[in-house]
């Protein structure tokens, strides 16, 4: 096999304090064997299937079909145990961890499906836990945190900044680097120093991959469109991959505009950021004339991030892939509308795909792929919070 | 020898010439206001720094821990920009030389190496630390700022194998910066056991190069012991409370002058 990307273009790499270098080259390695090895492949295999409940289905979601006036195909992470796409990595990556003799887990998490994910896998394979989030999000996301503190993981709240994804990921990083060698970071997204960002779109491809599979098997073509959100873009990294080769579909990526785009209070880095380094690698982000990170802004705590992967950073300047933006208010509206035609509470991030999806109906014939990369149960408070004020 | 280091190098030169290993206090710049950021600098060169290690704020410090991050944040909430800490730099270059701290997006944000290397060499820097570009990732940034004379100062940790650890000394200017600890900036109570050993190690890669320490040195005591083995001892976060205690831009002051004093007594031990 080829090995793990360092760079995807010119984004992507490894800006980290040099203490964290020589784990890096550690995880690089461990994760070019293990990718190639029969016997970690079919335990993660059987843990998709009999734990994990993959795959998951691909749902002809026909009133909504109807409503948009062309087909559209629901890949159902939410179906997924949890109840997101998360869990693919987290399992992948504590696997891996217990492969390379790490006993001690960390993370972050915004919407807290990562934390959620990454508890259980520890539970599953009796690791310790500890978990990263930002107050901020504790207060959004209070369901989540029951979970994870029931799964036997420890959530450990971060005051800094605005007290959401960025600074739970800086404080992990942080541990990480003071406790190197006997720790292994899940990072949640396709983002962050390589190998992370190759690494997780390998373990979140599984996506992509059943549901081309699927979606031949149900239409004998291939979806004109692939639509996911993207907040660190491991779902739609995930769902991208296996049809890059594929010329004529095309690949969209939908992230939150917050308040709008023009009011400067949004997370669309690929669309309206700048060229920079956060979390350890070159990517879009969201950064001022200073060089500061900017905070990011969104009603959904698992978007609600000012930077994004590499890969999609490339994907756009090569054109492969385009990356247009949904409010919040898009984004709400979605999900009742999702609940009511099909009987599905989508989480407020996939809201913002099957928000775009509404608004930009397939022209022409063939049908679409859309990933609902979760469930959103977790999002109920926030949403009646939301709609009632207006 | 380019420019930069060459100021460096004689820093180094001065303090062996005493005796004893340079001392190379921290700060950061617009911290806790911009006023107490010039009166520190301004007091670490009255209080004999041989070289002042200067704080560029930025928002996401991966390398520092909750003291540093703490100033970043509140320099930054006090409209510090690059420009503050170039203003520090300019007031004192004359007098010691000044390596700037500064991440790598900013870097980047200011047009990328050459024209940040221009910034710096303009406002009298005589080098810099981008403590999250380590070796191998662009290297055009270090070219360039070769090139203008600004010396890239790397770092060297506890983890970095041998064989890295000797390219590094390799392409090392001014110095080379030795992380005491694995770790985030921040005050320690023990130094490492094994810091003496890796001094000598980093040392024997660095050839003519002085070799400096820093991160989790907070006492005297500390600063004496570090003293001993390397050439340079770094003091971070300890004068970052210092100055945060000192309640006014003179109290400030006082407060990290009458830390360093300790601090030169025990390096003279
Ligand atoms: C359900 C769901 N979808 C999407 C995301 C966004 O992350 P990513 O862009 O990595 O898929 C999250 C993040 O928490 C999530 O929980």
């Amino acid at each position: 096999m080829s090995p793990v990307e360092q760079r995807f273009g010119p984004y992507g790499g490894r800006y980290v304090p040099e203490t964290l270098i020589a784990a890096l080259d550690e995880l690089t390695a461990a994760w070019e064997e293990a990718r190639d090895d029969p016997s970690f492949n079919a335990r993660q295999d059987a843990l998709r299937r009999d734990f994990v409940g993959r795959p998951t289905p691909l749902y002809l979601a026909e009133r909504l079909s109807e409503r948009v006036g062309s087909r559209v195909y629901l890949k159902r992470e939410d179906l997924a145990h949890t109840g997101a796409h998360k869990i693919n990595n987290a399992l992948g990556q504590t696997l891996l961890a217990q492969r390379m003799g790490k006993r001690r887990i960390i993370a972050e998490t915004g919407a807290g499906q990562h934390g959620v994910a990454t508890a259980t896998a520890c539970a599953l394979l009796g690791l310790e836990c500890v978990v990263y989030m930002g107050t901020e999000d504790i207060r959004r996301q209070a369901p989540n945190v029951e979970r994870m503190r029931l799964l036997g993981a420890e959530v450990a709240p971060v005051e800094a900044g605005a007290r959401t994804l960025k600074e739970a990921v800086s404080a992990a990083i942080r541990d990480w680097v003071a406790n190197v060698d006997t720790t292994h970071y899940v990072i949640g997204s396709a983002v962050g120093p390589a190998p992370y960002p190759a690494l997780v779109r390998d373990l979140q491809r599984v996506i992509g991959e059943e549901a081309r599979a699927q979606a031949l098997a149900a239409e004998g073509a291939l979806p004109r469109r692939v639509i996911a959100c993207v907040g660190g873009g491991s779902n739609a990294i995930g769902i991208f991959a296996p049809f890059v080769e594929d010329a004529e579909v095309a690949l969209v990526g939908v992230e939150a505009g917050g308040d709008g785009i023009a009011s400067g209070r949004h997370g669309a880095s690929l669309g309206a950021g700048q060229t920079g380094v956060l979390h350890g690698s070159l990517s879009a982000v969201l950064s001022d004339e200073d060089g500061q990170i900017l905070e990011a802004h969104s009603v959904s705590a698992g978007l609600d991030y000012p930077g994004t992967g590499p890969e999609h950073a490339w994907l756009r300047d090569t054109g492969r892939a385009s990356y247009v933006a949904v409010d919040d208010d898009g984004a709400l509206g979605a999900l009742r509308e999702l609940a009511r035609l099909e009987g599905i509470i989508p989480a407020l991030e996939s809201s913002h795909a099957v928000a775009w999806l509404l608004e930009n109906p397939l022209q022409g014939d063939g049908f679409d792929l859309l990933c609902l990369s979760g469930r959103g149960d977790k999002d109920l408070a926030e949403y009646t919070r939301r709609t009632s004020a207006a | 020898m380019i420019a930069g280091e060459e100021r460096i190098r004689a820093a180094f030169a001065a303090a062996e010439a005493e005796g004893r290993a340079a001392l190379m206090p921290y700060m950061m710049a617009g911290f806790p206001d911009r006023e107490a950021g010039l009166a520190v600098a301004a007091a670490y060169v009255d209080a004999g720094a041989d070289l002042i290690e200067l704080g560029v704020p930025f928002s996401d410090p991966l390398a520092d821990g909750p003291a540093i991050h703490a100033a970043d944040t509140k320099a930054l909430a006090g409209g510090a920009t690059l420009r503050t800490a170039l203003e520090v730099c300019e007031a004192v270059a004359d007098r010691v030389p000044v390596v700037l701290m500064v991440y790598v997006n900013m870097v980047l944000a200011h047009g990328g190496g050459a024209e940040f290397a221009k910034l710096a060499r303009a406002a009298g820097a005589a080098g810099a630390i981008v403590p999250d570009l380590p070796l191998g990732e662009d290297e055009g940034i270090r070219d360039a700022f070769h090139e203008a004379g600004l010396a890239m100062v790397p770092l060297v940790a506890p983890t970095t194998p041998p064989d890295r650890r000797a390219r590094i000394g390799a392409v090392a200017k001014g110095f080379v910066y030795l992380v005491s600890t694995v770790g985030t900036t921040g005050e320690r109570g023990e130094l490492a056991p094994e810091l003496a050993e890796l001094v000598a190690a980093t040392k024997a890669d660095a050839g003519e190069t002085p070799v400096a320490v820093g991160f989790g040195i907070g006492t005297p005591a500390q600063v004496g012991e570090v003293g001993k083995v390397a050439d340079g001892v770094i003091i971070g976060s300890r004068l970052v409370r210092a100055a945060d205690e000192g309640g006014s831009p003179a109290g400030a002051a006082d407060a990290v002058a009458e830390f360093l004093a300790e601090a030169r007594v025990a390096l003279d031990g």
